[in-house]
């Protein structure tokens, strides 16, 4: 009798849960998409992306391999990077911008940005926290200690290591360093 | 402090992070000990070009031979500072060893903590003399020196998040996409269900008719006064029809109206006026429009809130709550269906027991006010006994047998009034789908098969009040 009314209430299913993972999540997968195409409507028409991959598969996430924030930003990542290689490739055919090289260029750079970005997002909050007293919210060392309610050593050591976190962003490419099973181009 | 990669590093960017956290003295005491080549001048920072990171140098460095001296230093940041300073000297590093500072060397601050001090250098978070400190050894010190470079670097990855300044809009439209790629499971709300079952049932059989099928004539036809009216037109514009009239639930609802904004109100204009700015005769494109209205008003009244149901609908001489006006789209849309069924001779049951009963309930209780509207047209008898608002009046019992069936006692003498089986002075009794055919005028109140028992009038002025309820 119902064609468009389903049976189960499956509550994932509900807009509202959409809404939330929006709400959740919008602001990290544009700030990055936007950092790694550097337009706006691109940055948006990724975010379009993102979410509907998302909402098309809810099945994708596991769990296992990591916080949805880490998974999201994976994603995120890839499909800007992805967009950009095609759309600066679309433009290099047209004879538009540059040479091979230059694109290769962008598109790495583009893809630090990107790990980075991800690296950030997925490192452990403790040290996320550090940083983003010291770097954000221009705090000191001491003060960041004192705001996270611990040593200043361990406040030194966790930005040392954020930073250490961070810096291998520049080691190695986006590429081929997916998980299993997770396309670039969702 | 397991990240949220903790365990599923594997191949993952930021391998390692869940082995920093416990290795962590020896990472910081490891690092000068494997750039410790003796006098010779410092290697360039190989082991960072791999992927290599700290906690890869701190696994990989005990196979090392030339650590001996670790092994007694694993310990606090004041050890592996005066680890370092032996260290310095014993290997008789110049860089190191020669420090001028030399007298000072007991207050300035180790090996160790300037070392821990990197990471706050690069984000310039510690003071000034801690800077000052820093950077005199980093002129002496060359793994620091390459540490404080790649530390700087990864500031440089550091960014503001624009989040601030999201587009709202933005929101709207991801959602709308979303929605658009796979339509969520939304609870139709209960009093909408009659709407969307009856509309998904007319588009099942707009879907399995043939192109020409649409251009089939159908007569629409309907009451006004005492007399039988009737308009010919085809299945396309019979679907157009719906779309106008549905068109104004949408407008109220603030969805686009089909018809523009400066669309008329009344129903029949609407209709009249869709139907002239046509160019050609409408066809099989109206199915589309149709339905996406049609879903659009479910989804709208599924996402807002319960007080929805309540709002108002206006038709331009009379107003419904959307949960009646919704009601009677799922009429006027199984009585056009039934309509163009017959044109195509196609089977079409009439709707469930159920919504059948709330499409009768909805009729039952506009009858006072069309009764009340003949009687202000002279085409009613007087009232005979008036009673205060609320209070019970004379009534017409109406028995509606079959699916869908029940009673209803009809207010005789005044909208204000309640019926109420106390007072009832008449009876009808009719099967449920020739009531409601009644009421949509496609059957006449002389013809209505009807059991009639009790005030003539009554019943007259009942019957010819349903077909009034009729438009085109």
């Amino acid at each position: 009798m119902h064609h468009r009314a389903g049976t189960a209430g499956c509550s994932s299913d509900w807009p509202a849960a959409l809404g939330e993972l929006y709400d959740k999540f919008a602001a990290l997968v544009h700030s990055q998409a936007h950092r790694v195409l550097d337009d706006e409507e691109a940055a948006d028409q990724v975010t379009r992306e993102v979410f509907g991959y998302i909402w098309e598969n809810p099945d994708a996430y596991d769990p296992k391999q990591g916080s949805m924030r880490s998974w999201v930003a994976r994603l995120t990542n890839s499909q800007a990077v992805h967009r950009l290689r095609q759309s600066e490739a679309a433009a290099l055919a047209e004879g538009g911008g540059g040479t091979a090289e230059e694109l290769e260029q962008k598109v790495r750079r583009a893809a630090v940005a990107a790990r980075a970005d991800y690296i950030v997002t997925s490192m452990p909050a403790p040290l996320r926290a550090a940083l983003e007293l010291a770097y954000f919210q221009r705090r000191d060392y001491r003060q960041t200690a004192a705001d996270l309610g611990v040593t200043e050593d361990e406040a030194r050591r966790r930005l040392r290591l954020g930073l250490q976190l961070l810096a291998t962003a520049h080691t190695r490419s986006l590429e081929g360093s997916s998980p299993p099973g997770y396309g670039r181009a969702l | 402090m397991n990240g949220p990669l903790g365990g599923g590093g594997d191949g993952e960017e930021v391998r390692g992070v869940p082995r920093i956290p416990s290795p962590r003295a020896a990472a910081d005491d490891l690092r000068p000990d494997a750039y410790r080549p003796g006098p010779s001048v410092p290697p360039e920072p190989a082991p960072d070009s791999g992927p290599a990171g700290p906690a890869d140098a701190t696994r990989s460095a005990p196979a090392g031979a030339s650590n001996t001296a670790d092994s007694g230093s694993n310990g606090s940041a004041d050890d592996s500072g005066n680890r370092a300073v032996n260290g310095a000297s014993t290997s008789g590093d110049p860089a190191a060893g020669d420090t001028p500072a030399a007298p000072e060397a007991s207050a300035a601050p180790s090996h160790g903590v300037l070392k821990s001090l990197l990471g706050a250098w690069a984000l310039s978070a510690c003071s000034a003399e801690e800077t000052a400190a820093v950077e005199e050894h980093l002129g002496d010190c060359a793994p620091c020196a390459e540490e404080a470079l790649r530390l700087r670097d990864a500031v440089g990855l550091l960014h503001t998040d624009r989040d601030l300044d999201l587009d709202p809009l933005l929101r709207f439209r991801v959602l709308e996409n979303c929605l658009g790629r796979r339509p969520a499971r939304i609870p139709v709300p209960g009093w909408a269900d009659p709407y969307d079952a009856e509309t998904a049932r007319l588009d099942a059989l707009l879907r399995d008719i043939g192109d020409s099928e649409w251009h089939a004539p159908v007569r629409l036809k309907w009451f006004e006064g005492e007399r039988r009216m009737s308009r010919r037109t085809t299945v396309a514009g019979v679907i157009g029809h719906l779309l106008t009239v549905d068109g104004i639930v949408a407008g109220a609802m603030g969805l686009d109206d089909p018809l523009g904004p400066h669309a008329p109100l009344l129903p029949a204009a609407r209709t009249e006026a869709f139907w002239n700015d046509m160019d050609l005769p409408p066809t099989g494109t109206m199915r589309d429009p149709w339905r996406d209205q049609s879903h659009d008003l479910i989804r709208t009244v599924s996402f807002a809130g319960p007080g929805v149901a309540d709002m108002s609908v206006s038709y331009g001489s009379f107003a419904l709550s959307l949960r009646d006006a919704l009601l009677d789209r799922a009429f006027e849309c199984w009585i056009h269906a039934d309509d163009i069924a017959g044109a195509v001779d196609y089977p079409y049951p009439p709707p469930s027991g159920a919504h059948l009963n709330r499409m009768i309930d909805l009729a039952a209780r506009l009858l006072p006010a069309a009764l009340a509207e003949r009687r202000r047209a002279g085409l009613a008898g007087p009232p005979r006994h008036l009673v205060a608002a609320g209070a019970p009046g004379r009534s017409l019992h109406l028995e509606v047998e079959g699916s869908g069936g029940g009673s209803w006692y009809i207010a005789l003498d005044s909208p204000a009034a309640v019926g109420s089986p106390d007072k009832s002075v008449a009876q009808v009794a009719l099967d449920g789908v020739e009531f409601c055919k009644l009421v949509a005028g496609h059957v006449s109140p002389e013809e209505a098969a009807a059991g009639q028992d009790g005030d003539r009038q009554a019943i007259r002025d009942v019957l010819f009040a349903a077909a009034a309820l009729s438009r085109l």
